[in-house]
């Protein structure tokens, strides 16, 4: 058996007790674990990776066999989040050691690693239950990392997070209770064998655990109308959080994309078009509400969270046609998003931290006003879908794979005005920032030697004067340069998506492997 | 005849891969950025070039690299007659441009940057031209919007600048995104989307029920980014950008990719008739709007938008007519107006440069000040008017020809008669401009006193007007080019024709002599009609713009707002109502099973336990304002929750129900301590009977679901787990085997859970305390709350007495816990009731000098022990958190057994206890800030001690 498999998990899971509990009084001491030990895991993950080109790899903990113990399934796209996850990871924590978020209050790089440990663990996951326990480790550890620091607004929007999300994991244990009451297993292999026998007409209880399912999922993924928290959540987050979460919501796509193609997925008469159905007039909805919040921001932080929240029903979309061509267009706009949102929000604390505001409002131009700008604009047309970044082949890939003549109306009008109306609000926000700060006389700061009178300014002053160094603004430019690699590389990364897609569509080929039918008999 | 050749691509990419040098170079000075702006424009130029005889003499010369072959976009390029003509244009205008600039820039302007973003424009532009597939067309379409909203806004302390280039961007942005549905409706008709591939099947194009939506979609793209009515108004707002700009990208290049794209799909999507009648009527109208607005405008550049906003009326008309001999003469014109528009609007420039104004009722004179300029500006605005003997004159010819054999819904006289007046208006403007800013007397007040500008910056107008001179007079010098690029658009046939100045005497020239004749009267009458235009109230398409804008993002920011107003019951509640909803729905869509259980009798005490638990939820609901009360029965609730599951023969769940039940209870006893005691009403009353049927009805459908469950059985894994739990996990009882064996994957995650939360409570705890929460509970008033005995004798005598006991009751749990019900996670909760007691008793400072542990290492203990007892599997070759277990006899202690699972369970129970410490040492610390202090005694009132003073006193 592969060991490798769960090294992702258990290195994390180790490290974090350490840096929490031994190294928590010596920050660069937490610093240098974190980051070794998140070093070590993208080249894990990497290593997985190429591990992961072949069947799928199972690993039974416990060596029990399945579907008793948990499995964990390495599979292209397991392999493909995790590395996804490590990559993010890496780019965030050199910005937050960068910026010295991570100085800010207690605890920092102990849950950013238990963070990664739940996130991984998710991804990796072969049993449903143990989903569950993964979501609860990331959920504790996000609001941890959330509320970091402290503040009022954000301890306040700390509290929605948590309080919603906890009701959608209760949700969770419910649907859970309902789908091991009606198939009496939680291995996910072993529940797409069971629910191919289910007959068509004694499925309700099926039916109500596979929707539930899909609602919690929908939660984390901030789908209308659950997607309340999303954008109090990030706005309020310290900036390399809000980075990091946007790996967060992919989980929740995932998970749909997982579940609703082994469990529930084409060709069960169970749950036939249940999941579809709904999903997708809500991603659509959600598209509005994102390109709406953009276009009516008052602040920065909730305009990016907004663009996100657009860019998620985007994704939802693409997904919920349960097609492979449309699921490779997702996962290639689903690595695009989560880079994005990244260089926007990392993008956004360089700039909110100079303007000492994230009010979109006429304010002095900022030290290096140039280098935000381009910043800003690379990581706003990527987001927004504009050539010549991977948001705009990840929006053709979409509209090409959504053909379908009942929804082609729908899914493009809201695509494309959704793009619009983001663009422009952009735009807006872009120019007020950038340009309209040019025309603004800078009240300059009193002169050094006018005596002891001149009052001392105040570290948030001095860090607003300071121009960026190469390490605060590398993780951005990181960011946006997976932006660009991914643009480059379209035709191998898709081509490398289709045998993911293909994949994840072959239900056979997961169930033989996780319940070994094969060497078995 | 089709030639491969990779040279294409590199003359695609050199303006972006050279974009970067001129802003790197203006360290290097504004010569050097200039300089090396021109050289990669030069060196594209003189390889495009190199491919003009092969291509004039009818070659296609291709190449194309792979890009996204999945969904059919390759980095494809074609150069044939329309490609290179534009292509020429493109760079060769590019090059004058860069030399204008230069000039034109003051040293305040950052240059680099301009002449960045004009490389990155030109690549963009260039691409379009020369894109042989729809989608990599788009991209370099959408770039061109991109770069074009970087040039308009390049002042950006200008407001104008800024409201320019958002408008350009917004319009032209919009249509961008419609084209992408078109083109992709249309890749999708033909099956693929390579240009070539494309215009080869018009036929099933236009026979296709898709190719009114294509072609809509389509046209929005090709009438936003070329001005057409009703989208023209972004174009003279653009005019804020820098001279050079408006010369290059809004009358040259940029605004003709809407032309350039209808001449591009000509053969794709001409010949119908919605297409005439759509494409026609916008050119008709746009071409007279334009030309009537131009002739009030007085600002010199705004004229200048206006008049191309009606020439790119005029050349969209031609091709709306949709026969080859019109493709000819859009053809023809798309040059001779790049010529002549260019030159105007470098010439404007420089008036604005040299007079500071372009205020044309603050002109007039110039012709005696400004020679050179006046050569120059007069012979581009009488090409412009389309006079004989200048190349304007010749289009306009074959313009007019052409309108006078077409048909409006079988009216011959409609098109010639409003073309004759579109062509009217234009020679009146045209006049205009020579007229009002050359002649007539010099002024005196010229916010700049005149003169001709540094050689530098006349050399390209003058070069440009050079080029509308020779075409006028020897037009067959343009025919080549004319031909090759017709040939591309019609898709080869071609009509014999020669491009001449004198045709004869044809209906066309009685149409351009009315035209110049009644253009000239037009002028004399200028003042008055001025007056009556400014009279007029027109819309003004700016204050409309704006004010949708703003309407628009007050709509978003409402509708943002109100719905994400960050009410969390409000959330809950539509959480809850959809779940709900969407519940019921996937329940509704099938049947089920029939039971397969027997309704069991009700025995007495069941009925009893049940009454009990609803008349307890029932008043936690309607006294959990009282919170104090509702804390109990929640316990009360919890409780009888574990007698439950005592009836129900599950010992192990009621172990840890109960001691999970107390401890909570007594952690929120205590956090409660320090909170309001009452929880305000802030709901109104149909808003709480709102939620409260939506609970009612989530509550009842988890009770259905329930119901439905129990009464039905269904084989499980659990039977595996039941026969598998001795015989593989080493012990008898499953509950704790399933915890720390079978499942103790989960069981490691929900430890890890526990040490999180006591992280976040640490770190909560620091933050709060260092903010103004700490302010408050130092303010806050909290005596009438405290007992004068806190730390009664009674109390802490019974329980150091309970502490051996209870430790030893924990040790045995955990220790028994493979087989009997109990384990570390019990243990764990049982040994920190003891301990809680102790604080409790005692007070925290006291109890917590007599504990040796640190509660933060206490969980990292216990998460890093259960990680290693899982890692230890790794050293047999077995999978993470696999166990071994075996039997071990030392006299005189009967046999027992050692597995590797308690390892596990010492770090469950470790990461249980910290947790729960931790939470008690957090509630302490608020406590200390809430004024408590620190006892040194174990007891307030010590009998003992008294008895000591007593004596003293004695």
């Amino acid at each position: 058996m592969n060991h490798w498999i769960i090294a992702p998990v258990v290195l994390p899971a180790l490290l974090a007790p350490l840096i929490g509990f031994v190294m928590r009084h010596d920050v660069p001491l937490a610093r240098t674990a974190s980051v070794a030990g998140t070093l070590a895991l993208m080249a894990i993950a990497v290593g997985l990776f190429v591990m992961s080109m072949g069947d799928p790899q199972v690993y039974y903990l416990g060596d029990w066999p399945a579907p008793f113990g948990i499995v964990l399934v390495l599979d292209r796209l397991s392999a493909l989040m995790v590395l996804l996850t490590t990559v993010l990871a890496f780019i965030v924590l050199i910005h937050a050691i960068a910026t010295g978020w991570d100085a800010r209050g207690w605890h920092f790089h102990a849950l950013f690693q238990f963070q990664l440990m739940g996130i991984i663990g998710a991804f990796l996951t072969g049993d449903i239950f143990n989903l569950f326990v993964f979501f609860e480790i990331l959920l504790i550890a996000s609001y941890g990392l959330m509320i970091h620091s402290g503040g009022r607004e954000r301890m306040r929007a700390g509290l929605q997070y948590v309080v919603i999300n906890l009701a959608g994991s209760t949700l969770f244990l419910f649907a859970l209770g309902v789908l091991y009451a009606s198939t009496g297993t939680l291995n996910m292999a072993d529940l797409a064998v069971r629910m191919q026998e289910v007959p068509e007409g004694e499925a309700a209880l099926v039916r109500v655990a596979a929707m539930l399912l899909m609602i919690v999922f929908a939660l984390k993924a901030a789908l209308f109308p659950i997607q309340f928290w999303l954008p109090g959540t990030y706005a309020n987050a310290p900036a390399p959080v809000a980075a990091l979460f946007a790996i967060m919501t992919k989980v929740g796509a995932y998970s749909i994309l997982r579940i609703h193609t082994l469990i529930f997925g084409p060709g069960i008469e169970a749950t036939h078009g249940l999941p579809g159905t709904w999903l997708f007039p809500a991603a659509i909805v959600t598209i509005a509400i994102g390109a709406l919040g953009v276009l009516g921001a008052r602040r920065l932080m909730p305009l990016i969270a907004f663009s996100v929240l657009g860019s998620m029903g985007t994704l939802m979309v693409a997904i919920s046609a349960f097609t492979p061509v449309a699921t490779t267009a997702a996962l290639y706009y689903l690595v695009h998003s989560t880079f994005s949102a990244a260089a926007l929000f990392l993008m956004a604390d360089l700039v909110i931290t100079r303007r000492q505001s994230d009010w979109l409002s006429a304010r002095p131009a900022t030290v290096q006003n140039g280098l935000f700008a381009a910043l800003f604009f690379a990581a706003a047309i990527a987001m927004a879908g504009m050539p010549p970044l991977s948001g705009f082949l990840g929006k053709l890939l979409v509209l090409d794979a959504l053909r379908d003549p009942g929804i082609i109306g729908w899914a493009w009008s809201a695509v494309l005005i959704g793009s619009l109306v983001t663009i422009v609000g952009f735009a807006r926000a872009g120019s007020l920032l950038f340009w309209k700060s040019t025309s603004i006389a800078v009240d300059l700061p009193p002169a050094p030697d006018t005596g002891e009178d001149a009052p001392a300014p105040s570290a948030a002053e001095i860090a607003a004067r300071r121009p960026v160094g190469v390490a605060e603004v590398a993780p951005t430019m990181a960011a946006l340069a997976v932006l660009g690699a991914i643009t480059i590389f379209a035709g191998p990364l898709t081509s490398f998506l289709d045998g993911t897609t293909a994949q994840l569509f072959d239900r056979e080929g997961y169930v033989t492997s996780v319940l070994k039918l094969e060497t078995e008999g | 005849m089709t030639v491969v050749d990779n040279t294409l691509i590199i003359i695609a990419l050199l303006p972006f891969i050279g974009a970067l040098v001129p802003g790197i170079m203006i360290r290097a000075g504004r010569n050097a950025s200039a300089f090396f702006t021109a050289v990669p424009t030069a060196l594209a130029l003189t390889m495009l070039l190199l491919h003009a005889p092969a291509v004039l003499s009818g070659e296609v010369i291709t190449a194309e690299i792979e890009w996204l072959p999945q969904l059919g976009l390759t980095a494809a390029f074609f150069l044939d007659g329309l490609g290179l003509m534009f292509a020429a244009m493109i760079l060769g205008v590019g090059l004058l441009i860069t030399l204008y600039a230069r000039f034109y820039l003051s040293g305040d302007d950052p240059m680099g940057q301009f002449y960045t973003y004009l490389l990155l424009f030109q690549g963009a532009m260039l691409g379009i031209v020369l894109s042989d597939n729809i989608l990599l067309l788009l991209i370099f379409w959408e770039l061109t919007s991109l770069s074009s909203f970087l040039l308009i806004g390049y002042w950006k302390h200008l407001p104008e600048g800024r409201q320019g280039a958002r408008m350009a961007l917004a319009v032209t942005g919009a249509g961008g995104l419609a084209m992408i549905g078109g083109m992709l409706i249309l890749g999708n008709i033909v099956g693929s989307y390579n240009l070539s591939d494309i215009l080869a099947s018009g036929e099933a194009i236009r026979a296709s029920e898709w190719y009114l939506p294509a072609l809509i979609l389509i046209l929005l793209g090709a009438f936003t980014k070329s001005a057409q009515f009703p989208f023209h108004f972004w174009l003279p707002h653009a005019m804020a950008a820098p001279t050079p700009v408006s010369a290059y990208l809004h009358s040259a290049t940029m605004v003709k990719a809407g032309v350039f794209l209808m001449a591009r799909m000509w053969p794709a999507l001409a010949g119908t008739d919605a297409w005439f009648y759509i494409v026609t009527g916008v050119g008709l109208i746009t071409m007279i709007l334009g030309a009537l607005i131009a002739l009030f405008k007085d600002d010199l550049k705004a004229l200048l938008a206006y008049s191309t906003v009606s020439h790119l009326g005029l050349l969209t008309m031609l091709l709306g007519f949709g026969t080859p001999i019109a493709a000819v003469a859009a053809v023809f014109h798309i040059l001779n107006h790049l010529t002549f528009k260019a030159a105007l609007f470098m010439t404007a420039g420089i008036i604005d440069h040299e007079a500071h104004t372009r205020d044309i009722k603050r002109l007039g004179g110039l012709r005696k000040l400004m020679p050179v300029t006046f050569i120059i500006g007069t012979f581009a605005a009488l090409s412009m008017a389309g006079i004989p003997l200048f190349n304007g004159f010749l289009s306009k010819e074959m313009m007019l020809e052409e309108a006078a054999h077409t048909d409006w819904a079988g009216n011959p006289y409609a098109v010639p008669i409003l073309a004759t007046i579109g062509a009217l208006l234009s020679v009146a403007y045209s006049f205009r401009f020579i007229v009002h800013v050359f002649f007539g007397p010099v002024r005196d007040n010229y916010p700049s006193k005149p003169h001709d500008p540094p050689f530098g910056m006349w050399a390209a107008p003058a070069l440009l007007v050079l080029a509308v001179v020779l075409i006028g007079l020897m037009p067959h010098l343009a025919e080549p080019v004319v031909r090759a690029a017709a040939g591309a658009v019609t898709g080869g046939v071609l009509p014999e024709f020669h491009l001449k100045i004198w045709h004869g005497v044809t209906p066309a020239l009685y149409m351009s002599g009315v035209a110049v004749l009644g253009g000239a009267i037009l002028l004399t009458l200028h003042a008055p009609l001025d007056r009556l235009w400014l009279r007029t109230p027109r819309p003004e398409a700016k204050v409309i713009f704006d004010r949708l804008m703003a309407a628009a993002v007050g709509l978003s920011r409402r509708i943002t707002e109100i719905t994400h107003d960050g009410s969390m019951s409000r959330y809950l509640a539509i959480f809850v109502a959809a779940t709900t909803v969407m519940g019921y729905v996937a329940w509704s869509g099938s049947g089920l099973p029939l039971p397969s259980r027997e309704l069991l009798p009700i025995p007495p005490l069941v009925f009893v336990g049940w009454i009990c638990i609803l008349l307890a939820t029932v008043s936690v609901a309607l006294m959990h304002r009282q919170r104090f009360r509702a804390l109990v029965v929640i316990g009360v609730i919890g409780l009888t929750i574990s007698v439950g599951f005592v009836y129900l023969s599950a010992p192990d769940l009621a172990l840890t129900q109960i001691s999970v039940e107390t401890v909570t209870i007594m952690l929120l006893l205590l956090a409660l301590h320090f909170l309001p005691k009452t929880t305000p009403i802030e709901s109104s009353v149909p808003r709480r009977i709102r939620d409260g049927v939506i609970a009612l009805a989530a509550g009842g459908g988890v009770a259905a679901l329930s119901y439905t469950f129990l009464l039905r059985d269904m084989p499980s894994i659990s039977e595996y787990h039941l026969a598998n739990s001795y015989k593989g996990g080493g012990g008898t009882n499953v509950v704790n085997v399933i915890l720390v064996d079978f499942r103790g994957y989960d069981t490691y995650g929900e430890i890890i859970v526990l040490g999180i939360a006591g992280l976040i409570i640490f770190a909560l705890m620091e933050a709060l305390l260092n903010g103004p929460a700490a302010r408050k509970l130092r303010n806050a008033d909290y005596s009438q709350d405290r007992s004068r005995d806190r730390h009664p004798l009674m109390m802490v005598i019974a329980t150091r007495v309970m502490m051996p006991v209870a430790i030893m009751v924990g040790v045995y749990i955990f220790l028994r816990g493979h087989n009997q019900p109990g384990g570390g996670f019990v243990a764990g909760l049982v040994i920190s009731i003891a301990l809680l007691m102790q604080y409790m008793a005692s007070g925290f400072a006291w109890t917590l000098r007599r504990q040796q542990i640190e509660y933060h290492s206490m969980i990292g203990s216990g998460v890093v022990i259960a990680g290693l007892t899982g890692a230890g599997a790794w050293l047999g070759g077995k999978p993470f958190l696999t166990s071994g277990f075996d039997y071990f006899h030392i006299p005189p202690i009967e046999e027992f057994e050692l597995a590797t699972a308690m390892l596990f369970d010492l770090g469950v129970f470790l990461a249980v206890l910290g947790a729960v410490m931790l939470m008690l040492y957090s509630l302490s610390r608020i406590a200390r800030y809430a004024g408590e202090t620190v006892n040194i005694e174990p007891m307030d009132y010590d009998p003992s001690k008294q008895v000591v003073m007593d004596e003293k006193e004695k």
